[in-house]
């Protein structure tokens, strides 16, 4: 942590500064409803419609413009699936509808990672531990080094190889970070429950990729071939922003990662700090932050992770005019420059030093 | 037919490695909330005004729905501003009935969020989910020969979906309804009743008015509530009939009384309306107590300790996370009561709710499914 950018505040104003984000949550919290509740099934039929469309394209797909279409409707319906309705709905954002369709407790999503895992590490882990070297694992997914308080060990010179890899293959990187392999080994989850999950995920994906590469081509017939190249064009698409997103979460300049012993006692206030100096928004049009599920806003997503995702977008100034009254960064940019600063710290942390 | 049926189902579970990780279902309702069965819906096709209070909804259910038997009740979620709000109501339609259509009649609470949602803001075209039929509050099969049915205000509407179904036969039983109401104006389904007794030789139909306005028809002759003596004078065989009674709990105290009294009481049968929820806005009081359902414990919870807490220290396996209300890991189904936010402070929560266990504690008693 960058002592310097909250050196200005006491206590009390901390607090202070927290009070007011609480304010922010109330009144949202107040205001939810039948809007909010279009919205989300708005998304949903949207993407269900799309899927379906896009499924249908490419059962045809040796017409080329079929296949086109088809890709494009596939691609943006499993973006739209993990980013915007999936992540958000895990998140709980949605739970206040009561909803049993649309509920944490019983979604899951087009990936290969069951949801019930991904909770424990992003819910869980990720959003308490943010940006807290040795307790988030997202600050680097355990393979890369992503902030200087981690120590670098050789293997790190091949990090800028590992990102690149990784970003095509996001979706198998993330079922494989969510087994938690290094707390097995470290004891902190018994191999029972490892091979546990290990069956949840084998069962999980075999049924995706039974579905992406095998029964669609084969329905396809004569098609089989561009229909398995169609699917597996929009996966590796989502793959790729999906990743491209993510990098631009907690990455860019500005970002400030946390030792365990900074965050002693931390309260609520000094959450709602850390969470704002930990993350980077992205700026754009209301057609990205749908297709990036409002991760765009993931200073707002951060303070409120459960709050739905659509109302991100009028909370953002609010808590930007608080940060510019509590004079605290709030780290922004075009998509360009934040992934550039992304991808410049994964080069320079290769590097010892 | 069999054969048809049995491919049918290997088509579904085809269908199924199609739409993984959602359900063909899922699509299906999409074009038609009427489609899914994983959830079921009915779409209300016209709403008819009963009384000043009641109101009957009729509903076209989808294909989720699995039938009724005379006298069962159902759930049924409606969203009001975004929120999904369950209550149980009697069906007070006959089984399957010519139009297709199954109908449930709604009195207005006042003050209360769902009824007046449901009675008077309603239109026909609204999707309302639906639970399945359930309930004891049944005919037998044969029908017994002598029936009396006892029933106060709203509480007509399960013995009304008894009465249309033996209506509906050839012969009706020796049947006689005891029906009381404040005035003939709030009998549920009067005009329905009356007309059926003048054709059904078989049906008596007694009404029994609680408040008559003085020298009005009937003024001063009845008054106030039914009592033993008067339904004896009404029913002198009430002891040789298997009796069905629903109304408030008061009445249905008092005939459990007095049947269990006359040593019959395994003639009696009675329907509870159990009212999911506090009413809105009333505060919960009294000293916490959590009941945790499945593993049977039960512990003293003080105001401000997060049920989390309260359940490990009771030896509950409790699945959590963050601990800080963010994760959502902790939720657990909320049984009956109400819970504090102890963020907000703000009290809430319904039957089937699911509440963060870990930034929640009790107002009152609570019982958790866990």
């Amino acid at each position: 942590m960058n002592a310097t950018t909250t050196a200005h505040l006491d206590d009390t104003d901390v607090e202070a500064f927290g009070a007011e984000l609480d304010r922010i949550r109330e009144e949202i919290i107040a205001e939810r409803g039948e809007s909010d509740a279009r919205y989300i099934r708005r998304v949903i039929a949207v993407q269900r419609t799309l899927e379906a469309g896009g499924r249908v394209a490419l059962l045809v797909s040796l017409f080329p413009p079929a296949w086109a279409a088809g890709t494009a409707m596939l691609a943006t319906a499993k973006i739209l699936d993990n980013m915007e309705i999936g992540h958000n709905v895990l998140h709980g954002q949605w739970d206040w509808m009561r909803d049993p369709k649309i509920h944490s407790t019983t979604w899951e999503w087009d990936a290969l990672t069951p949801a019930a895992a991904w909770k424990h590490t992003h819910n869980d882990l990720h959003h308490r531990w943010t940006n807290v070297v040795g307790r988030d694992r997202d600050v680097g997914y355990t393979i890369l080094r992503m902030s200087q308080d981690q120590p670098w060990r050789p293997d790190h010179l091949a990090q800028p190889l590992y990102n690149a890899a990784l970003a095509p293959l996001f979706e198998w990187g993330i079922a494989i970070f969510d087994l938690e392999f290094d707390a097995a080994v470290q004891g902190r989850k018994t191999w029972r429950t490892f091979f546990g999950e290990l069956r949840g995920l084998a069962s999980k994906a075999g049924r995706q990729i039974g579905k992406d590469y095998v029964l669609f081509p084969l329905l396809a017939g004569p098609s089989a071939l561009s229909c398995l190249l169609g699917n597996l064009t929009a996966a590796t698409t989502r793959n790729l922003w999906s990743h491209t997103i993510i990098f631009c979460g907690h990455f860019p300049d500005g970002t400030q990662t946390f030792r365990e012993e900074e965050i002693e006692g931390e309260t609520r206030a000094r959450w709602y700090l850390r969470q704002l100096l930990g993350s980077a928004n992205i700026e754009g049009g209301p057609l990205f932050h749908v297709l990036s599920g409002n991760l765009g806003h993931q200073i707002e997503h951060h303070l409120y992770p459960d709050l739905p995702s659509n109302r991100y977008a009028q909370i953002a100034p609010r808590v930007r005019e608080l940060c510019d009254k509590y004079r605290l960064p709030y780290t922004t940019g075009p998509l360009g420059k934040q992934y550039r600063q992304a991808w410049k710290r994964v080069l320079r942390l290769a590097l010892p030093g | 037919m069999i054969a048809t049926a049995w491919w049918g189902r290997r088509l579904a579970r085809a269908a199924e490695w199609l739409t993984t990780p959602l359900l063909p279902d899922d699509y299906l309702g999409l074009v038609n909330p009427l489609w899914s069965a994983s959830e079921p819906c009915g779409r209300v096709e016209s709403v008819r005004r009963e009384t000043a209070d009641a109101t009957t909804l009729l509903i076209r259910p989808g294909r989720g729905w699995a039938g009724h038997h005379p006298g069962h009740h159902l759930r049924v979620g409606v969203e009001i501003q975004g929120v999904l709000h369950w209550r149980v109501y009697s069906i007070t339609s006959a089984p399957d009935s010519p139009d297709g259509l199954v109908s449930i009649t709604v009195k207005t609470l006042p003050g209360g969020r769902v009824s007046p949602h449901l009675g008077r803001h309603t239109a026909p075209g609204t999707v309302l989910r639906l639970g399945a039929a359930e309930g004891d509050f049944t005919l037998p099969f044969p029908v017994p020969p002598r029936l009396l049915l006892l029933t106060a205000g709203v509480g007509i509407t399960p013995v009304m979906g008894i009465l249309r179904a033996l209506a509906a036969r050839d012969t009706v039983p020796d049947t006689v309804l005891v029906h009381s109401a404040a005035t003939p104006q709030d009998v549920v389904f009067g005009p329905e009743l009356r007309e059926l007794a003048r054709r059904k030789a078989a049906l008596t139909l007694h009404e029994h008015y609680t408040r008559m306005h003085p020298g009005g028809p009937g003024a001063g002759a009845r008054s106030r509530r039914l009592t033993a003596d008067r339904l004896a004078d009404l029913v002198p065989d009430w002891r040789e009939r298997d009796t069905w009674a629903c109304g408030p709990v008061g009445m249905l105290e008092a005939v459990e009384r007095h049947w269990a009294q006359a040593g019959i009481a395994e003639h009696l049968h009675v329907e509870r309306f159990r009212f999911a929820t506090t009413p809105a806005g009333a505060e919960a009081n009294g000293p916490g107590r959590v009941r945790f359902t499945v593993t049977g414990r039960e512990a003293d919870a003080a105001p401000c300790v997060p049920l989390l807490v309260v359940g490990e220290d009771a030896g509950v396996p409790m699945p959590s996370g963050c601990r800080m209300g963010i994760c959502h890991s902790c939720v657990a189904r909320l049984v009956r009561g109400r819970v504090r936010d102890l963020r907000t402070g703000r009290i809430h929560g319904e039957a089937g709710d699911l509440v963060q266990t870990c930034v929640s504690a009790a107002a009152g008693p609570v019982h958790l499914e866990l």
